[in-house]
């Protein structure tokens, strides 16, 4: 009796051994969820901004020895998701990484719609949720229904009403007078920014001479250009989605479009814009911005192109980046992986990213990059909510 | 002025994205639901060929053709056949056609993801304006349409001026009769498949030199294609050229002189109004 209680110790001391050393084992690493569109209407953008970002992040994160939790070197583990660009798919990918895989933290979902779609699950699982590539006027709104998100890109109405501050500059300059054509895509972020933009211009003094919206997938923009150029505008503004914002780019420039400034939405920023466009793209204004030479911001793409094999892009590329440098160092601050604890230090803190120091005021980051511009083969930002460091807005002269 | 040669060079590219599948389905009486997916590799290869060769896309179209000509023979041999030889008629078929090509649309799909990723693709080729009548217009446009015009062409011919062709056409009319007559059903049907499939292909080199694309967009030349060949008539390759320039036409006025968001619902207008007054398509024959 005694040596069958003695063995059955000892092998429950074994047993709690194993369970320990496995659990201490667990313990050595971090491990990070991510569910964003790999395929869908979105995988194209989130190839572009989103999974590149978290690759470069991990590969930094883990060249150093991993995170300092309480002075012990922590190594990254991302565990991926497609999410297909459907809530519904998003939704169960959070859930999965949160009861099956069960990470440590999460990065936030790509996209405005994919971000609110999640959003009420990942704060039932109490992760903190740093959106780095939503633009909505929602974001205080959001903020207060779920505290334990955070909104990091800006608002739709600051996006807009900058377009009308650019444009104003270009006509003290005389780049521009009084005629705008505006258009915008019948989907969530055109129809903001429109709603947002119109009143903003005219508010401004500028005349609308042109105005329509055209469905999410048109890829046939000689129309739209044609309707226009017949209204002979000063300035062409299109609040559009990747897709379009190439079409009507590539539209325009056939077209010879007449105008001293041609703003176009997201994706102007993208790479991809300038190698399509070439010399064309000189100019041209778009959605979101960097300063390509503040300090690092050089050095911080090389290593991008050097690690992803792809360029980043020049707005949501580093915020998404740095929203994972601030996860990083709200966890060393904490020194531990308690999500409470993080999401607190999170939003008391101040953090240093690769686009300088960033704090965040009520959840959400204040200063943000609104409207860039091609020069010289490197997209500048030319209007921000306060960054400083804005590139002066030139006339767009001609496609050639 | 400018609204009819916008219309007529949008048309050609829509008939360009219909002849294909018109074969594939009036002959070999596959509806082949992974057509834009057809399409789409082509544009990739082209975007490929160009990127990392330099070959022009309009001679890369000499290397596509025959590439996608022999694919589609072997999945027609190897995937369709099965189907066809099962099949006891052709309701059945046109179910099981499109459960497998439904499911060959996310193999195409994955292959192209997994080689290119999910983002947006495209290139600079003949992107220069040409002005007819005081308007400018896309070169590369302006090389569809002539190419779209030269394909359908000798699709035309070959149809009713060659013997095969003309074999052909009697499949497409009645596989059974045309059995009785001493041609090769199966060989006809492949040959129809894999023609179609290499036409499509072809168009997809074309489009890639204007359009931006990416692995996911597919099932929007799909769907064009399925509304073109429906109101042209099943396997008439005179009514999908029709039916692509009509459409063409009326997506650019309604664009043009109501609203660009309304252009979706001319499309399906136009379709509702073929299938209420000729439902056997355009040109189509009522069944007897």
């Amino acid at each position: 009796m005694k040596r069958r209680t003695m063995i059955k110790t000892l092998a429950a001391a074994t047993l709690a051994g194993v369970l320990m050393a496995g659990g201490a084992y667990a313990q050595e690493v971090i491990k990070l969820g991510a569910s964003a569109p790999k395929s869908g209407p979105l995988a194209g953008g989130a190839e572009v901004s989103h999974w590149p970002a978290i690759k470069l992040w991990l590969h930094d994160v883990n060249a150093r020895g991993g995170i300092d939790v309480g002075g012990k070197k922590m190594p990254v583990e991302v565990i991926e998701y497609d999410d297909r660009t459907s809530g519904e798919e998003a939704i169960k990918n959070i859930q999965r990484l949160a009861t099956v895989d069960k990470v440590d933290f999460l990065v936030a979902p790509y996209a405005t719609g994919l971000n609110l779609a999640t959003a009420p699950l990942i704060a039932k699982y109490g992760y903190p949720q740093l959106a780095a590539t939503a633009v909505t006027d929602g974001v205080d709104e959001f903020a207060k229904r779920w505290p334990n998100s955070f909104w990091l890109l800006g608002t739709s109405a600051s996006f807009a009403e900058s377009v009308a501050d650019v444009l104003v500059k270009l006509r003290d300059k005389g780049a521009i007078g009084d005629k705008v054509a505006v258009v915008n895509v019948a989907d969530a972020f055109g129809i903001e920014l429109m709603n947002a933009g119109k009143p903003a211009m005219e508010a401004a003094g500028f005349e609308i001479v042109y105005e329509t919206s055209y469905p999410l997938g048109q890829q046939d923009f000689a129309p739209i250009i044609s309707a226009a150029q017949a209204a002979e505008p000063d300035a062409f503004v299109a609040f559009s989605y990747p897709g379009d914002t190439f079409g009507l780019s590539a539209q325009a420039k056939i077209a010879n479009l007449d105008v001293g400034a041609f703003y176009v939405g997201v994706a102007t920023a993208f790479p991809a814009y300038l190698g399509a466009n070439g010399a064309a793209a000189e100019g041209v204004l778009g959605a979101g911005a960097v300063n390509p030479d503040a300090p690092g911001m050089a050095e911080w793409r090389a290593r991008h192109k050097d690690v992803t094999g792809v360029d980043a892009d020049y707005w949501a590329s580093a915020m998404t980046y740095s929203s994972l440098q601030i996860l990083e160092q709200a966890i060393s601050k904490v020194g531990s992986l308690d999500k409470a604890a993080v999401t607190e230090a999170i939003k008391g803190g101040t953090f240093d990213t690769v686009l300088g120091e960033m704090t965040l005021d009520g959840n959400v980051n204040r200063k943000f990059w609104t409207v860039g511009q091609w020069q010289g083969g490197k997209f500048y930002g030319v209007a921000s909510t306060g960054i400083g460091g804005e590139a002066e807005p030139v006339a767009k002269n001609g496609w050639e | 002025m400018s609204v009819i040669i916008s219309g007529l060079l949008l048309g050609g590219t829509y008939a360009l994205i219909a002849v294909g599948l018109t074969m594939q389905y009036g002959v070999s009486r596959i509806m082949n639901l992974a057509n834009g997916e057809n399409l789409v590799f082509a544009c990739f290869v082209a975007f490929w060929l160009f990127t990392t060769f330099a070959i022009n896309p309009i001679l890369g179209i000499v290397l596509i053709v025959p590439l996608a000509f022999v694919l589609n023979w072997l999945i027609y041999t190897y995937a369709m056949r099965p189907l066809v030889d099962r099949a006891k008629n052709r309701g059945q078929l046109e179910v099981d056609s499109i459960l497998a090509t439904f499911g060959l649309l996310f193999i195409l799909q994955g292959i192209m993801k997994l080689t290119f990723g999910g983002g947006y693709f495209n290139y600079n080729f003949l992107a220069v304006p040409v002005t007819i009548m005081d308007s400018n217009y896309g070169l590369n446009r302006i090389v569809a349409f002539i190419a779209a015009a030269v394909i359908a062409g000798a699709l035309y011919l070959f149809l009713n001026h060659t013997r095969y062709g003309t074999a052909i056409r009697a499949v497409a009319v009645d596989p059974v009769s045309a059995g009785l007559v001493a041609i090769d059903v199966p060989r006809a049907s492949a040959f129809a498949f894999a023609l179609g499939g290499a036409l499509t292909a072809a168009s997809g080199a074309l489009l890639s030199t204007f359009y931006t694309f990416n692995a996911d967009m597919g099932i929007i030349f799909t769907m064009k294609a399925l509304i073109i060949v429906i109101m042209g008539g099943v396997g008439d390759v005179r009514g999908a050229v029709l039916a692509a320039l009509l459409l063409g036409l009326a997506e650019t006025a309604v664009a043009t002189f109501i609203d660009p968001g309304l252009t979706i619902a001319a499309t399906y207008a136009l379709f509702m109004l073929v299938l209420l007054f000729r439902p056997q398509g355009i040109f189509g024959k009522r069944p007897s």
